[in-house]
């Protein structure tokens, strides 16, 4: 059938309240690292079918990943994020999808629902390249276990510089 | 609410405030998000608000009256949900200013013949029923109303057109009925009493074998589930028993009664609908899916019961909310709890009942599953004393049920209440459940706690799941998910392949090449000797048991270890699996290996069609094998099947469009050339072109025709399959007395259904060779009678 919304419609069109899709927004994140303009990597992140998934456990396992994103669509590539230099898994991911679509639903249905017990977030990502699927914290890891004060049993225990204390 | 004075809007106006460029767009901008809000929350009164829009956007007609006419026209169509608040806004309006409820209502019919002409006819109901509300706010004359709806019921007289048809034009006259039946018959008694009785007689004598196929549960206690215009025609029955007395639905303009009746009607333009053309689709019937009662909230506000006018209002527009918010889960959530009349029904009852009729919808949900799941959390969060008890009582009540659920609707359950356990530490009452300890593992209820369980480990791990359940409940809990190696241990040695499976894992290990395997394959004896050509590349079994069970051993660790297994040797698989019976051996030893990690099987399967190494129809083949008979009934078994034919369709659509783009790239082409007739130069270099893209186009058009085929093929490789295997138990048990209803047939029987429902459009193309070549006359009428409830969905 076709869809509602009023693509077809002259006389009609649709309302900018029912085509509000927040979830599927691009967030204000953009990776530092991006070689390109902020124009490209806002254009990639437009079109993108690869969502950043954080807030993982250590212990999450790809298979784990696989079942809970495919359940808004075909995935056809899942990136572990490794600790640089244990290269064991270091709580991050990407997700690639064949289409946007099921991208787009991931972020408005799996982002902020938990994986392991733990809330997940996803973002918009521009694309895999080699190496991105490394930490860039400096003991290997993500950024925000080098600092922070907490303890995360899923994620280390403390923060990499409280445990150098 | 500002008062635009566009009577300042003068060239010696204001000019220091306006971008005069932008502020169309601006003003249009505003006068919908005005338009939109009014209903919404606010410290005034909903008449209040209403009053004052109504007066700036009469002061705002003479400048952006097509504006606000198309604004007004799109809520019509679009927020059903708030349908009272903008027939009020408009009669308002027309008691200001006649003419212009003269135009919008024009504007209306306008837009209610496209919705029609283009298949919109969801949102043509909606249009429908603003216009019958419009009575009752004096805009529109009862008497043409009636007229119109007149038109509508002698669509069934109409000869030769689908059933489907006449029943869009019922529904679309007899739905209007809550809202201004009391008018109507108030002013029209004789002709509404008619259009009534010719209802009457149009429900009597309408086929319903399509029911039985649409429904969610086989049995009719303790609700039953009726056909959506059965239903509807109950409804109505009682409201005129009711006197046409209805008190649900909220009436704004009640309370601007002294204006309106003041204002002169206008009458609708005589209304015929548009014709049957072979491009119509009209909607496929329903099923009203009820799951409670008013004895399931004994301490709350009573529910309205199955047949009565405010059950249908209250459903109608909560599916309205949904449809208008699926994509703004917190919103959603937010628009199902304020609900009007909160205190005065058990709302909770009703969302969570609106919430699972949609999920359990057949054939497909209006909206990915998974949203819904979100979306009951989400309720949850807002209404963290109260949703999760009704949660909770659903579930219970759809696991009392299972055993006459319908297999496509337990599948979704499956996934739903797994799902959502996963967020909430898999907390259960497993123990409240123990009946199911013991029943045969094949009965529906112990077969739900088992792919849940198994379910609930993808989603998490093996360990987890043990510690979750009672110990009692270790007969269902999923099997550790480790592969199995059929060399792995020296006291196989005596295997055929065991050698060279040792040589292969070495060889691997040191990261040979495809060439390098293939040579140590080549020492591979084939135990179909007679087949061998000599050129060692036709069926070898023992060759591909050996080269897959070691690769898929190697390779064990994780799926992207496999994946990288599968390109790495794509060669040597693509040359072992090149025949029919290689591709189905492939998946045999997956399947071997594998048996522990159904999920593992379902992404080797779809990575092997993807690469090409297997086709769909070798993986529809495995499916029916008898090597797979013991996991038929298993959920996986089915996720794969329906997966793969997904992939199929999608790779057909693929090619269609690249063909239709290349179309319309050589059809620019020409155009620039036509009108460059002069120029003997461009002639010359576009005809150079012009050749590559008709050879592609040809190229494509071969690609999709052997796409369809194949697509077509698969079909009926499938429904090939199902009717040997049903014919078999058919005749068993007939031949040995026994009662053909058991759990496995049960389950067939529905897997078949749903090949049907979930794929319509397609298979919709392949009727003819259908009918005359698999679903003839002779077939045994169980199975039969499946098809004919499909062919009676659209007919």
């Amino acid at each position: 059938g076709l869809a509602s919304g009023g693509a077809a419609m002259s006389s009609g069109g649709t309302l900018s309240i029912l085509r509000s899709d927040s979830y599927a927004e691009l967030s204000q994140y953009r990776d530092q690292h991006f070689r390109g303009t902020r124009y490209d990597q806002e254009r990639l992140l437009r079109k993108s079918c690869t969502l950043y998934v954080g807030n993982l456990s250590f212990y999450t396992t790809e298979e784990q990943i696989h079942e809970l994103f495919g359940k808004s669509g075909d995935i056809k590539k899942v990136i572990m994020g490794l600790d640089k230099v244990k290269k064991t898994a270091c709580g991050f991911c990407f997700v690639e999808y064949y289409a946007r679509g099921d991208a787009e639903n991931a972020m408005r249905y799996i982002n902020g629902t938990r994986l392991d017990d733990r809330i997940i977030r996803t973002d918009w990502d521009a694309g895999f390249k080699e190496g991105r699927q490394y930490g860039r914290g400096r003991s290997g890891g993500q950024v925000r276990d080098e600092y922070r004060q907490d303890y995360d049993a899923g994620r280390g225990g403390y923060g990499k510089t409280v445990q150098c204390q | 609410m500002s008062r635009r004075r566009h009577s300042d809007d003068s060239d010696a106006g204001q000019p220091h405030k306006r971008r005069r460029t932008s502020e169309p767009s601006e003003i249009e901008e505003r006068l919908e998000s005005l338009i939109c809000r009014v209903g919404e929350k606010s410290n005034s009164s909903l008449e209040s608000n209403l009053e004052g829009l109504a007066g700036v956007l009469e002061a705002d007609l003479p400048n952006y009256k097509s504006k606000i006419l198309r604004i007004l026209c799109t809520v019509a169509r679009l927020l059903p949900e708030k349908l009272t608040v903008y027939t009020t806004l408009v009669g308002l309006l027309n008691a200001r200013n006649y003419n212009f409820g003269g135009e919008f209502v024009e504007a209306m019919i306008r837009q209610l013949k496209e919705c029609l002409k283009v298949n919109m006819y969801n949102e043509a109901v909606h249009l429908v029923r603003f216009l019958s509300d419009l009575v009752n706010c004096h805009v529109i004359a009862a008497p043409s109303m009636v007229a119109m709806f007149e038109n509508f019921v002698s669509v069934t007289q109409e000869e030769d057109v689908p059933q489907v048809r006449c029943d869009w034009y019922m529904f679309a006259f007899l739905s209007s009925l809550p809202w201004v039946g009391k008018e109507l018959y108030e002013k029209k008694d004789a002709e509404m009493d008619r259009l009534l009785s010719q209802a009457e007689s149009y429900l009597k004598r309408r086929q319903k074998i399509h029911v039985a196929m649409l429904q969610v549960w086989t049995a009719d206690k303790p609700h039953p589930q009726e056909e959506y215009l059965d239903c509807l025609w109950s409804q109505i029955q009682k409201l005129k028993k009711d006197r046409w007395q209805e008190r649900h639905i909220l009436r704004p303009y009640l309370a601007f009664d002294s204006v309106l009746c003041e204002a002169l009607q206008h009458n609708l333009p005589p209304f015929t609908p548009p014709p049957h053309t072979e491009d119509s689709v009209y909607p496929m019937p329903r099923v009203i899916f009820r799951m409670f009662d008013y004895t399931d909230d004994p301490e709350g506000p009573v529910m309205p019961g199955s047949h009565s006018v405010e059950r249908f209002v209250i459903e109608e527009n909560l599916h309205c909310i949904i449809k208008s918010h699926w994509k703004e889960r917190k919103t959603c959530a937010a628009q199902l709890l304020s609900y009007p009349g909160n205190n005065k029904i058990p709302l909770n009852y009703h969302i969570v009942e609106v919430i699972f009729a949609e999920l359990f919808q057949l054939p497909s949900p209006p909206h990915i599953e998974v949203m819904y799941t979100t979306l009951l959390i989400e309720l949850c969060k807002l209404q963290p004393g109260s949703l999760p008890q009704v949660l909770a009582q659903a579930t219970e009540m759809l696991y009392m049920r299972l055993d006459t659920m319908n297999t496509t609707c337990v599948d979704r359950f499956i996934n739903w209440f797994s799902h959502h356990l996963s967020n909430f530490q898999f907390r259960w009452s497993w123990e409240d459940w123990s009946d199911c300890l013991t029943q045969d593992l094949e009965k529906p209820k112990p077969k739900f706690v088992r792919e849940v369980l198994e379910k609930c480990m993808r989603l998490s791990y093996h360990q987890r799941i043990i510690d979750i359940v009672p110990a009692s409940f270790s007969v269902l809990s999923p099997a550790n998910p480790v592969c199995i190696y059929k060399y792995g241990d020296e006291s196989n040695r005596s295997l055929p392949g065991y050698t060279v499976a040792l040589c292969l894992t070495i060889a691997i290990k040191n990261k040979a090449s495809n060439d390098e395997i293939f040579s140590i394959l080549k020492d591979v004896p084939n135990p179909n000797q007679d087949d061998d050509d000599g050129e060692g590349f036709t069926f070898n079994p023992l060759k591909i048991e050996v080269f897959v069970q070691t690769l898929l051993h190697l390779a064990a660790k994780s799926f992207s270890h496999s994946f990288s297994a599968l390109a790495k040797f794509h060669e040597v698989f693509k040359t072992l699996a090149e025949s029919d019976e290689g591709k189905l051996h492939v998946l045999r030893v997956v399947y071997e290996v594998w048996k522990n990690h159904p999920q593992m099987i379902a992404v080797l399967v779809d990575k092997m069609i993807r690469t090409q190494i297997v086709d769909c129809a070798a993986v529809a083949n495995w499916i029916f094998s008898s090597e797979l008979a013991h996991d038929f009934t298993r959920f996986y078994i089915w996720e794969i099947l329906h997966s793969t034919i997904r992939k199929m369709n999608k790779h057909v659509l693929k090619i269609h469009k690249e063909l239709e783009e290349t179309k319309a790239r050589l059809a620019r082409q020409h155009k620039r050339r036509d009108s460059d007739d002069d120029d003997d130069d461009d002639d010359r270099s576009t005809d150079r072109e012009d050749g590559p893209l008709e050879e592609q186009i040809e190229r494509l058009q071969e690609k999709v025709e052997s796409a369809q085929s194949e697509q077509k093929n698969l079909f009926l490789v499938i429904f090939q399959r199902f009717i040997m295997l049903l014919t078999e138990h058919l005749v068993r048990c007939e031949t040995g007395g026994i009662d053909v209803f058991t759990p496995w047939y049960k389950s067939c029987i529905e897997r078949l259904q749903q090949i049907f429902l979930q794929h319509h459009q397609i298979i919709q193309q392949y009727m003819v060779t259908l009918e005359n070549l698999l679903f003839t006359a002779e077939l045994d009428h169980h199975i039969l009678a499946v098809f004919q409830q499909f062919c009676a969905l659209q007919a």
